[in-house]
């Protein structure tokens, strides 16, 4: 077992705290059979990856991804990023990875940054080679929208129900739970390289075979190539339905 | 935020994108820091290929670094020339931009970094 990144310095009022879904992303990603599919899609003297992970909150995920990256893909020279819509997750996102990576200086890849963003708009087309999404995922009635003065980093107090409203951003997924995934399913052509992967969390809600079926018959994989959406970690049945899944996502 | 992520990075505005002018984006009033980093030359020779060398060198140019070569060096000029890993090592690993903002060559919007974190959300009449 990997060890875990600390986040003991995350500010769990203001950002999402790692739990069940961070951890079955945690055990999926370093599993055997996700080394032998990094390794031989990212061999050791290809292009460097580039590893995105949309809405890092507390950063566990892009510290173990950084930290371990010579256990997870077969090398340490891949690069990671952070795109996060809340200010505080950014903030926490890059004092977890820079931590975990002094800690584990001999198998760390090199962190970029946090950017604080909406999902992918602010990328160049094309470039990631790892996307991993966590996203806000329980089904809702609306979907929230980022308060107007926490667009920018906010100087001194944030109100209780700004708070409120940043915790919200991290699990409400308006209809099905869907309504952000959907936005970044439907930019993965123009987001991925060609040899990009995702690795996407959903839960029984989202109604993930019915997901995995949309994301086959994607048509923008380009010429003699189709969409893959395969189940890769699941965790918490109930009922005989899996509570949570990660899909892994790409082109062949 | 490592000098680096310039090269990833461009204009939010969407109807920016299909302009070339909207990469890279430009540093204005900015703060630099260097971190100390051990070199990889593994890693600079895999990242060679992927990067946007003329961008690079734009990006390089405007924060005031040596000017780089037109075209990027080989695999092998990198690993004879030793001078020129670290330089480019310095360059791409180590320097960080702390402060300042990020202007857009076409629409002209600056996107504000402050404490190494650029901030790319629009306001909402640019969305």
């Amino acid at each position: 077992m990997l060890p875990t990144p600390s986040t003991s310095h995350v500010p769990y009022t203001l950002v999402y705290e790692p739990a069940e879904d961070s951890f079955l992303l945690l055990d999926t990603l370093s599993s055997p059979t996700s080394l032998t599919f990094h390794t031989s899609h990212f061999p050791p003297s290809s292009p460097t990856p580039l590893v995105l992970e949309i809405g890092p909150g507390s950063g566990v995920v892009l510290a173990f991804l950084t930290a371990h990256a010579n256990h997870i893909f077969s090398r340490p020279d891949i690069l990671t990023l952070g795109i996060d819509i809340n200010s505080f997750a950014c903030a926490s996102t890059a004092k977890t990875v820079s931590l975990a990576s002094q800690d584990h200086p001999t198998t760390s890849g090199e962190f970029l940054s946090a950017v604080h963003g909406d999902l992918t708009s602010c990328l160049r087309g094309r470039q990631v080679d790892v996307l991993v999404f966590n996203p806000p995922y329980v089904p809702t009635e609306d979907l929230p929208a980022l308060p107007e003065r926490l667009r920018e980093k906010k100087e001194g107090k944030v109100t209780f129900e700004e708070e409120s409203k940043l915790l919200e951003l991290s699990y409400a997924g308006g209809k099905d739970g869907m309504e952000t995934t959907d936005r970044v399913i439907d930019s993965l052509g123009d987001v991925l390289s060609e040899r990009g992967v995702a690795y996407l969390l959903l839960c029984a809600g989202n109604k993930p075979e019915a997901v995995k079926q949309r994301i086959r018959e994607m048509d923008n994989a380009g010429e003699g190539r189709r969409w893959k959406a395969e189940t890769v970690g699941t965790s918490g049945r109930q009922a005989g339905w899996e509570k949570l899944q990660i899909v892994r996502i790409w082109r062949e | 935020m490592k000098l680096l992520t310039l090269n990833f990075l461009t204009c939010a505005v969407k109807t920016c994108k299909s302009s070339s002018d909207s990469f890279p984006l430009h540093p204005k009033d900015a703060e630099l820091a260097s971190d100390d980093v051990e070199v990889n030359p593994e890693l600079l020779v895999n990242l060679l290929p992927r990067l946007d060398w003329k961008a690079l060198k734009t990006t390089s140019a405007e924060l005031g670094f040596p000017q780089l070569p037109d075209s990027p060096p080989t695999i092998e000029q990198l690993q004879s020339d030793d001078k020129l890993l670290k330089d480019l090592h310095s360059l791409l690993m180590e320097t960080n931009l702390m402060e300042g903002k990020l202007v857009c060559g076409v629409c002209g919007h600056e996107y504000a970094v402050r404490e190494g974190i650029p901030n790319f959300l629009l306001p909402s009449h640019l969305v």
